[in-house]
């Protein structure tokens, strides 16, 4: 099977979907490169070279370029896909959802209740999330725990390739709005991808690897940052079982519990800050339904409750680590009572 | 490399297995064992599998404990008559190097992996080993399976002839469209591979499904057919697992899946994690499960099969023998005991629907058996 990393996989989502279906468009920044600009349209295919191909495929009436103005893409994109559309918006940066906020939790959030279940809303929103690229405090954070919290949204944190093919597909023929986050170190991982268009269910974690000694729960990039750690352990003896939860809403609960209930210890790993968190709520989950099963206190990951630094060796350190991680286990696994 | 002292190194069964875990050790150290007898127990990508005594001897040294995950080829214990001395095991051990693949090998290994020809317009994947000699081995996997259900057969077999394993239209990595689904497009989808395939005459082995398209193709075309092995095979009766043909058409979510596909085997445990997200991955395309619902339809429509083989047995030309799982959930082993004053019938202890999976070694000798005694009578 070929292997593909998560921007190709991404792009050859999107252009399956759109050969499919006439009703997906594609609007957001840049998505065809430089509108009204001289030169070449759609040079690079978006910030990330993620719509590549489609300009030319699918044409402007489809491949939408917006000016920056947030609050428009995401108004114009919820008011289509109420009106029929499948529009997959993006929001360059998740940081600027601050300015299209009504957009999305006022609106598209609300249109299915508001309408008495009439109206159906099947937007996507595609988004950047993560630290690493000193990008600064305004285009480095994971805010999908914001997303998490609104009812009427469903949110994606995909952790690979073969992943974020069958999700995004997935999010793209759900009739609800569903805020897909992309983290921007991750564009070149590869992994095997099918040629042929598949799809994930929502609310159904992957198990990355089996183990009986403690859970870890991880999101995003740190699903790899805790497999790193994972294999540090195995050589001390102490084995992990590595969940992916690859959407935070809905939240596949019962493959946590299950797992916590063989295990009775929880680490949960999440790049995000701490306070009102997924890695906060999925302890409160655990706490609130399997606190028989725990034999140590369950141990969160995550960044500091700071902005994320722009000084490289900061952020170095307020990213969870995989060393981090592996003393975070050791820690319960050694726990004592 | 001393005379008399062998390794037992971790094999590579099928095509996606890189590593494999010891689950544990079915003989002690010190212990004898005869040729053939069940050493230890693999994990691999799908279902745990034995690995029998290549030759007789007694276990000097285990040297991977239960538990532990090591790369192909790497060393597992050491095998040598009682009397070669302790110091000789050691230097055995010490100077075991695995054996890195070099250029050739790596071409070669490039070389195996599964291809595509076209019949009737529509893209199949096969995947083909062995060198052309003996009359060559068509296998035929069942509904909702593809060729990787053959991963410790194909090898076993491919000594001295190819060995070709198809995948069905809408199975595996062929096409997912099937159009009308029913028995006749499928034995016309195996009948139209052969060409391309060029194969003239076959030993046919086929599982479930694919047994009755074999058993199908053999009465249809016997010029093209040695001997016939059917394994658990759907046409021999008319009950079904009605509810795991259902459930698998229907299952979307790993713990549906893991019910399923446990109905399967004799010990559901033996199943790994990978085999359960390999059926997933295949279910999830698009395509796949409106194929798998409209074969189902066609072939066992209300719970029942629609093909009924049994008044036809007589007339199947060439050498014919049967093979089935004494606790198979999916098929009942009764069809199989039915054919037993007429047919050579095995039936196969501690094993569900796929024997072949789950006693392969067993499966293996039969079929090696089988296809030698055919050859001498032919005289091929």
């Amino acid at each position: 099977m070929p292997q593909k990393s998560i921007r190709q996989a991404l792009n050859e989502a999107l252009a399956q979907e759109m050969r499919r279906d006439p009703t997906v468009v594609v609007i957001g920044e840049d998505v065809a490169g430089g509108a009204a600009t001289e030169g070449q349209r759609d040079a690079y295919g978006g910030v990330l070279g993620v719509t590549k191909g489609l300009f030319a495929e699918f044409g402007e009436a489809r491949v939408i370029d917006t000016p920056i103005t947030e609050s428009a893409i995401m108004g114009a994109a919820a008011g289509a896909a109420v009106t029929g559309l499948r529009p997959v918006a993006e929001l360059m940066f998740s940081d600027f959802f601050g300015v299209c906020f009504d957009q999305i939790f006022n609106q598209a959030a609300k249109f299915r209740y508001m309408f008495g279940g009439k109206a159906k809303t099947p937007l996507v929103i595609r988004t950047m999330i993560g630290a690493g690229r000193s990008a600064a405090a305004q285009h480095s954070q994971s805010p999908y725990h914001i997303f998490t919290s609104v009812p009427g949204l469903k949110c994606v944190v995909p952790s690979n390739a073969y992943d974020a093919k069958g999700l995004l597909i997935q999010a793209i023929r759900d009739d609800d709005p569903v805020i897909f986050c992309e983290h921007k170190l991750m564009y070149d991982l590869r992994t095997e991808v099918p040629d042929e268009p598949y799809t994930i269910p929502f609310g159904e974690a992957n198990i990355v690897r089996d183990g009986d000694d403690v859970t870890v729960v991880a999101l995003s990039r740190m699903v790899h940052y805790a497999g790193e750690a994972a294999d540090i352990l195995a050589k001390e003896g102490i084995e992990c079982e590595l969940i992916d939860p690859r959407t935070t809403s809905p939240l596949d609960e019962d493959t946590i519990l299950e797992s916590v209930e063989r295990t009775g210890r929880l680490v949960i790993v999440d790049e995000a800050t701490p306070r009102c968190s997924i890695a906060t709520d999925i302890a409160a989950l655990v706490a609130d339904k399997a606190f028989a099963a725990l034999k140590a206190p369950v141990r969160r990951v995550t960044a500091p409750h700071t902005p994320v630094p722009f000084a490289p060796s900061l952020e170095k350190l307020y990213i969870p680590s995989p060393e981090r991680i592996a003393a975070a286990v050791r820690e319960v696994h050694g726990y004592a009572g | 490399m001393s005379a008399g002292v062998a390794a037992i190194t971790m094999p590579k069964w099928g095509l996606t297995m890189t590593e494999g875990t010891v689950v544990g050790w079915l003989k002690q150290q010190g212990q004898r064992f005869a040729e053939g007898e069940e050493i230890l127990e693999i994990e691999t990508p799908k279902i745990t599998n034995v690995v029998e005594a290549p030759s007789g001897g007694t276990l000097r040294r285990i040297v991977a404990q239960a538990g532990a995950t090591l790369p192909i080829g790497a060393l597992l214990a050491v095998v040598a008559a009682d009397e070669v001395p302790e110091a000789e095991i050691d230097a055995f051990v010490a100077g075991f190097a695995v054996v890195e693949p070099s250029a050739g090998q790596e071409a070669e290994a490039e070389g195996v992996k599964p291809r595509d020809i076209e019949v009737a317009g529509r893209r199949l994947r096969y995947l083909e080993l062995g060198e052309a000699g003996g009359v060559p081995v068509l296998l035929v996997h069942g509904f909702g399976a593809d060729l990787n259900t053959w991963m410790f057969t194909q090898p076993a077999l491919a000594a001295g002839r190819r060995v070709v394993a198809l995948d069905l239209p809408g199975h595996g990595g062929s096409a997912k469209e099937v159009g009308a689904g029913d028995v006749e497009s499928l034995i016309d989808a195996a009948e139209g591979a052969l060409g391309p395939l060029g194969l003239e005459r076959v030993h046919l082995v086929g599982h479930s499904m694919g047994g009755a398209i074999a058993a199908s193709l053999a009465l249809r075309r016997p010029e093209h057919v040695a001997s016939l092995t059917l394994i658990a095979s759907a046409g021999l009766g008319p009950e079904i697992n009605a509810s795991f043909i259902d459930g698998f058409v229907r299952m979307a979510r790993r713990r549906e899946a893991v019910e399923v596909i446990g109905l399967l085997v004799h010990d559901p445990a033996l199943v790994s994690r990978a085999m359960v997200e390999d059926v997933l991955r295949y279910k999830r395309i698009d395509g796949v499960s409106a194929a798998l619902a409209k074969i189902a339809e066609a072939w066992f429509p209300s719970g029942r099969q629609s093909l009924d083989l049994t008044g036809r047995i007589a007339e199947l030309a060439m050498p014919v023998q049967v093979m089935w799982g004494r606790d198979d959930r999916i098929l009942p082993v009764a069809h199989a005991e039915a054919l037993a004053n007429r047919l050579p019938v095995h039936i196969l202890d501690a094993a569900g629907h796929l024997p072949h999976m789950e006693k392969a070694g067993e499966v293996n000798r039969l079929i090696e058996q089988f296809i030698g005694s055919v050859s001498e009578r032919v005289g091929t």
